[in-house]
């Protein structure tokens, strides 16, 4: 047992809790704005997806991931209108998104490739730069983690995103602009996401697949309410929840008990139980913002 | 007048569905009158598409009822997904314990069943397992709600992927015929076979796995429609779902209605199973659902939460899942995706015009 600790896990880990990490920090900022997140999934894809296309067309791999933020952005600024302007419910718009970008994907990509479902392979020269077997893109979320935790609790911003998903009425009585600040948020969220979504077409593998994230929207958002939309424990979180994995991956069919497999299945179900729980209160309270999931409307 | 502002939004969503829709087909260089024409035909151009479009339709009734009972009480049921799975593995587990299922492995017979059970006993034994597993796996997040108020929505989500997960697990190390290739268990017992409508009207084409499942959800429909509207118990459910604290002025319980609720949606949502276990398959696959149990928000939105528009909406849903594959091979350019992309711009229209409905 003793042997599956070793530097390769640990690299391991910190490669698969990348893109959870870029996905959570920016459900963190929806939220925090009192804009539920479940179209972290499909927003995570629409980054996917740009930054393969265009890093395969261009050869560069930044410019890849900029577009990839680009468009989850964008994607972003869409279900913040739906959510916000025509004050949709916000977990069947986020479910709408993530359905669009099942189909989005695969159509444009048959249109450019001839190939439903995944773009071409990326040259290995192509892909995001690695440092010391660290991607850019992991450097780069270890960098985003204290910026969010300083702009989150230290910024006049900061304070003023949180006071909309707490208090929207209050804040809006103090002069704070609640929907450009929910805008804002979702518009960040988006952002991140999608540059999670790209490190896994750009950077973890070389071409994006159709449905490539798999449920790490979700992972993500199980995360961020287990760390109660907090930034540091966050990443400490996605950490674990990665660990889990690369646990999963290294285990399979190598350890035996007994001579059988370990199921994996059960390894890979302890997020989703732990943040069952913690939901329901039993390991501290996880509180939600106050005002989440409820739409403003200016009262005259 | 009424009933007008009940469809006007569903309208208007299909309308800018086919608008949107039509427009890329047409910027990618195909006639979009010619891809709607297709795929209208290919549900209704001759008795057998109608009847295969009906059994597309039929999982996405159970679940479109299964959310819309959900919606009625005020709660969002993402996780009938979850829950027709694990109620379709305890489907087909009863039905090869009590169904004399003999396996074959490596040439040598293997008795996996307790029992030989007639079909009268096992065909209601089956059904019924799959709606109750289907309910308690629905009542958990009911249940956490109820006591500790941690969000639903979250929970089914949750509930999703550990259902599935362990429902795989049990798949794949204990009802896994040795040597097959495919994540599926063992074949139930004929016993267990629910009877296919070619059987009984000679109209329908003996290839089209249409069977009793079908009409059993259009009895569902009636049912849940009498039982919200009609009984006393519905009319308690819908009362939490108007407005909890009003309700329980009144001396009515959120917390039961909430479980209650819950428990009757998974039980509808496990009734897939009816269909694809006991109809069509006739063993528990792995991945079988086409997000079947994602699409019942679709459906349960698009029908107004009301059974008839239920069934209507998971016809137009069944039309476009049909239709995708033979867009995808009568024209040039277009491939079957577009039909996500135009469910998917349904659900977002239909969502963002709730607001200028009735029913909130």
């Amino acid at each position: 047992m003793l042997e599956l600790f070793s530097i390769a896990l640990i690299f391991s880990t910190i490669r698969l809790a990348t893109p959870l990490i870029f996905a959570a920090l920016g459900g963190m900022f929806s939220e925090r704005a009192g804009i539920i997140n479940i179209a972290l999934e499909g927003l995570m894809l629409s980054g996917a997806f740009t930054a393969a296309v265009v890093t395969y067309e261009t050869g560069n791999p930044f410019l890849g991931l900029l577009c990839g933020a680009i468009a989850g952005g964008v994607l972003a600024a869409a279900y913040a209108l739906m959510c916000i302007k025509f004050q949709a419910d916000q977990v069947v718009a986020g479910f709408g998104i993530n359905f669009l970008m099942l189909g989005v994907p695969a159509f444009i990509s048959g249109q450019l490739y001839d190939s439903t479902g995944s773009t071409p392979q990326i040259d290995k020269a192509h892909q995001l730069p690695e440092f010391f077997g660290l991607s850019v893109a992991s450097i780069l979320v270890f960098l985003l983690v204290p910026v969010c935790w300083y702009v989150l609790y230290r910024t006049p911003f900061g304070l003023r995103l949180r006071a909309v998903g707490e208090n929207p009425e209050a804040a809006d009585t103090a002069g704070v602009k609640v929907l450009r600040m929910r805008y804002t948020g979702v518009i960040l969220s988006g952002i991140l996401a999608a540059m999670g979504g790209a490190y896994l077409s750009i950077g973890q593998s070389s071409l994006f697949t159709r449905n490539m994230t798999a449920g790490r929207g979700f992972i993500a958002l199980a995360a961020l309410i287990f760390a109660k939309w907090r930034p540091v424990p966050t990443l400490l979180t996605c950490l674990f929840f990665g660990f889990m994995e690369a646990i999963t991956i290294q285990i399979q069919g190598v350890i035996k008990i007994n001579g059988e497999d370990i199921p994996v299945q059960f390894i890979q179900i302890i997020p989703y139980v732990l943040t069952i729980i913690v939901l329901a209160g039993f390991i501290g309270s996880s509180r939600a913002p106050k005002a989440l999931g409820i739409p403003y409307q200016k009262k005259r | 007048m009424k009933i007008f502002r009940e469809i006007l939004s569903p309208l208007i969503a299909v309308l800018a569905a086919f608008v949107l829709g039509g427009l890329v087909v047409f910027l990618i260089g195909d006639d979009p009158f010619e891809m709607i024409r297709i795929m209208f035909s290919s549900s209704f151009g001759s008795i057998k598409d109608f009847c295969t479009m009906l059994v597309y339709a039929t999982p996405l009734i159970f679940t479109g009822l299964a959310v819309m009972v959900a919606f009625r009480c005020g709660l969002l049921n993402i996780g009938a997904e979850g829950q027709l799975y694990v109620a379709a593995f305890a489907c087909a587990w009863v039905g090869i314990k009590f169904g004399g299922t003999v396996v074959n492995i490596a040439g040598k017979d293997e008795n996996w069943s307790w029992a030989s059970l007639p079909p009268v006993i096992l065909i209601p034994m089956c059904m019924l397992a799959a709606m109750i597993v289907g309910a308690l796996w629905a009542a958990i997040p009911g249940i956490l709600k109820a006591r500790f108020g941690s969000h639903e929505v979250i929970n089914t989500i949750m509930m999703n992927f550990i259902g599935i997960a362990l429902v795989s697990y049990f798949t794949q190390y204990h009802f896994k015929v040795a040597g097959d290739p495919n994540l599926e268990s063992a074949p139930i017992g004929a016993a267990a076979h629910i009877p296919r409508l070619s059987e009984y009207f000679s109209f329908i084409p003996p290839d089209v796995p249409l069977n009793m499942a079908f009409p059993l959800a259009l009895i569902m429909c009636a049912v849940i429609y009498v039982f919200l509207w009609r009984t006393k118990w519905g009319y308690e459910l819908r009362a939490v779902g108007e407005n909890p604290s009003a309700a329980e002025y009144g001396g009515i319980s959120p917390k039961r209605q909430i479980v209650t609720a819950m428990a009757i949606s998974g039980g509808l949502a496990g009734m897939v199973a009816i269909s694809e276990v006991m109809g069509i398959r006739y063993n528990y696959y792995d991945g079988f659902s086409g997000e079947w149990g994602f699409l019942g928000i679709a459906v349960a939105l698009l029908g107004r939460n009301h059974p008839v528009g239920v069934l209507l909406a998971a016809m137009f849903f069944a039309m476009l899942s049909r239709g995708g594959i033979t867009v995808d091979a009568l024209t040039p350019y277009v491939t079957k995706e577009i039909v996500e992309v135009l469910q998917a711009v349904v659900i977002l229209f239909v969502a963002s015009l709730q607001r200028y409905s009735l029913i909130k």
